[in-house]
């Protein structure tokens, strides 16, 4: 008997079933990808679901530790960033800094805005990959200016101009891959500070041009140095892949802070196989990284900034307790000056997305003005209000992790520690080097990476 | 002519003193003697002053030269001139790798041969090098000149953007996207003013142009073979 007639004589079937393989958006990608003849691009960072900060849970003072007395009792947050060798070491009120994001990828609006947030909280934005523009160097008291393999208006009056330089080796979103900004961003004004015919899909290098390994970085990093006058912090920013290897290098390359960006870190444009397929969740860096810092006895004394996937003050006082001295915020920022705000969503439906999903940030049709160099839509921006926003949101996530802190008993967010932790889950907790969770067992072995 | 010895002086001394030296500077010939090979020797220059190396440099020598006229008696190690603004660096001897990478201006002169990735990620220098370059060079270059009197290495201008490549003698193979392009008027006026300058009698006519085809500019999935 053939099945058309089983269904019609009502004969009982199995429930039609999907693939777990082949599901229906693995299939929409593949048929995305026969018609397009191009691998999927987006911004943004990983989202598949990752252990994270959220499978670890603080263990609140009580008789065998004495908490601090909510809001009476002091709990500092400042952080100094450079104090290995600079002579002009960073100095933040609060332990959470804005990450590199360019002005091409990012609307001159967008960049005023991180600017302005940024320096009312008391803290450090930083450039990207396309140089220093007026905007950003107005309105930032605190100024991280990149140094990336494309050296796009790279120079020596804009070294130094700012407060720190950030040697970029790589970036959580894409460990081993280059920047990526296609043409329909490359406006006038981006072409003219990248030296590139305007509307191009521009492809920046993997590698730096002029060194290729950690001896040579430390040669590179000296002659910053020396072009500098020895006043800047250097900071070297690694992808999460390899963080004990690489942050005992840029150790030994000389650095003064290591930026660690896991894999949930945020781009602003790169393959999205790239993205979800290169790389480790930020959870899994924090401890190799700290660990590579103690065992060269620099712990503290190079910084470690971690970011990928910082969103709410427990984050960072979770970060914090596993070992770094401060975090670093580049989509949240974006959440926070306007990035997918649900107001748009009509707009966001006419591109074929909806709030809270869009990531062709490539495209240059932000209905935020947010990641367009469109005119029209950058003028929706109100640079002031966005900064506004943005330090309102910092200065909640400081609180977060004060509160946290204090109920833990620390005076200072950097007295947070790994035994202030549990983990929820196995992987958690071998990723962490803490404890599961009503246990006294880290899986994971004995720590070496 | 004022005169900074490395076998007395270290490298932060020679460096900030050179530095100071700006455009209303009255002191404006030096001579740096006894570099050893240093690297980073007078980076970051500043000012329209004229500095003599009396031998040879290690790693990243005139780095990011703004005005300043480096003339080095020796060979020059890897990344001689990297990101120049503006000026000229003179290399009596050989350049090693990445002999003025991401320069933005001014005229970096190899009287020698230079090694791999001669130009790379250029963005408006002007290279003229009397000998032959390595492997690799001109990638992703992106505008200003790179005279070459002798020959080109492999992969020579691989992705390559708006650079104009100019070579007397042979090409061991071109890179992604770089081909042969024709030789006009203004071709030959840019190359014979970088030969007068750099010290060479060596005709324009002489010389073969290349530039890039601009095929890979904007994503093509034919393309993918060269990607």
């Amino acid at each position: 008997m053939d099945k058309i007639n089983d269904v019609r004589n009502g004969i009982p079937q199995t429930d039609p079933r999907k693939s777990e393989t082949f599901t229906d958006s693995i299939n929409s990608e593949i048929r995305r990808a026969a018609a397009t003849g191009i691998y999927d691009i987006r911004g943004g960072g990983a989202k598949r679901k990752l252990p994270h900060f959220d499978d670890l849970l603080f263990l609140g003072a009580s008789i065998s530790r004495y908490p601090l007395e909510g809001y009476r009792e002091k709990c500092e947050t400042k952080v100094t960033l450079g104090t290995r060798f600079a002579k002009k070491p960073i100095e933040l009120d609060i332990p959470i800094t804005i990450a590199g994001m360019s002005f091409g990828a990012l609307s001159g609006q967008a960049k005023e805005a991180l600017g302005r947030g940024a320096t009312m909280a008391g803290t450090s934005t930083t450039t990207g990959d396309g140089g220093m523009t007026e905007e950003e160097r107005g309105h930032s008291q605190k100024l991280v200016y990149q140094y990336l393999p494309s050296r796009y208006g790279m120079n020596p009056d804009d070294l130094r101009r700012a407060d720190a330089i950030e040697v970029v080796v790589g970036q959580g979103a894409k460990p081993g891959g280059g920047g990526m900004l296609l043409g329909q961003k490359i406006s006038d004004r981006v072409a003219e500070m990248r030296n590139l015919p305007k509307g191009i899909d521009q492809r920046s290098a993997c590698r730096h041009p002029d060194w290729t390994g950690p001896d040579d970085l430390e040669i590179k990093i000296m002659e910053l140095r020396e072009i500098t006058g020895w006043e800047k912090p250097i900071y070297i920013k690694i992808g999460g892949a390899r963080p004990y290897f690489d942050t005992t290098l840029a150790i030994k390359a000389g650095a003064d802070v290591v930026v660690l960006d896991g894999m949930q870190g945020g781009t602003a444009a790169t393959q999205d196989v790239f993205i979800e397929h290169v790389g480790q969740p930020t959870l899994a860096c924090i401890r190799p990284a700290v660990k590579a810092l103690q065992d060269m006895g620099m712990h503290r004394e190079v910084q470690l900034v971690v970011s990928g996937g910082i969103r709410t003050g427990a984050d960072v006082a979770k970060a914090l307790a596993l070992g770094a001295d401060a975090v670093s915020i580049g989509t949240a920022a974006m959440v926070a000056i306007g990035d997918n705000d649900p107001k748009w969503e009509s707009e966001y439906n006419a591109l074929g997305t909806t709030a809270g999903a869009y990531d062709d940030w490539h495209e240059g049709l932000d209905p935020a003005g947010i990641t367009t160099q469109d005119p029209h839509l950058a003028s929706r921006l109100d640079p002031v209000a966005a900064g506004r926003r943005l330090s309102n949101y910092l200065k909640v996530m400081t609180l977060e992790a004060q509160t946290i802190a204090r109920a833990c008993g620390k005076s200072h967010v950097h007295n947070l520690e790994p035994e202030d932790l549990c983990a929820l889950t196995v992987e958690a907790s071998a990723m962490s080097g803490v404890p599961l969770a009503g246990t006294n067992w880290v899986p994971g072995g004995d720590g070496n990476y | 002519m004022q005169t900074l010895d490395m076998s007395e002086l270290d490298l932060r001394t020679v460096n900030a003193t050179l530095q100071q030296q700006k455009a209303d500077t009255n002191q404006t010939v030096w001579e740096i003697v006894n570099p050893k090979g240093s690297h980073a020797i007078a980076v970051g220059l500043d000012g329209p002053i004229e500095v003599a190396v009396r031998g040879s440099t290690g790693y990243y020598c005139a780095g990011m030269n703004k005005e300043a006229t480096v003339h080095i008696t020796g060979s020059a190690g890897p990344g001689v001139a990297e990101n120049m603004m503006s000026g000229a660096v003179i290399v009596e001897g050989d350049a090693s790798q990445y002999a003025g990478a991401t320069g933005h201006g001014g005229l970096l002169v190899i009287k020698g041969n230079a090694s791999s990735r001669c130009g790379i990620s250029m963005k408006g220098i002007d290279i003229v090098v009397h000998g032959n370059i390595g492997h690799m060079s001109a990638f992703m270059a992106q505008s200003g000149n790179l005279v070459v009197l002798g020959d080109a290495g492999e992969a020579l201008g691989d992705s390559l953007y708006e650079a104009r490549l100019f070579i007397r003698g042979t090409v061991k193979s071109l890179g992604a996207d770089c081909v042969e392009k024709e030789m006009r008027a203004e071709h030959l006026e840019i190359l014979g003013d970088l030969l007068e300058r750099s010290g060479t009698d060596a005709k324009p006519e002489d010389f073969k142009r290349y530039g890039s085809a601009r095929q890979l500019y904007n994503f093509n999935v034919d393309n993918a073979s060269a990607y």
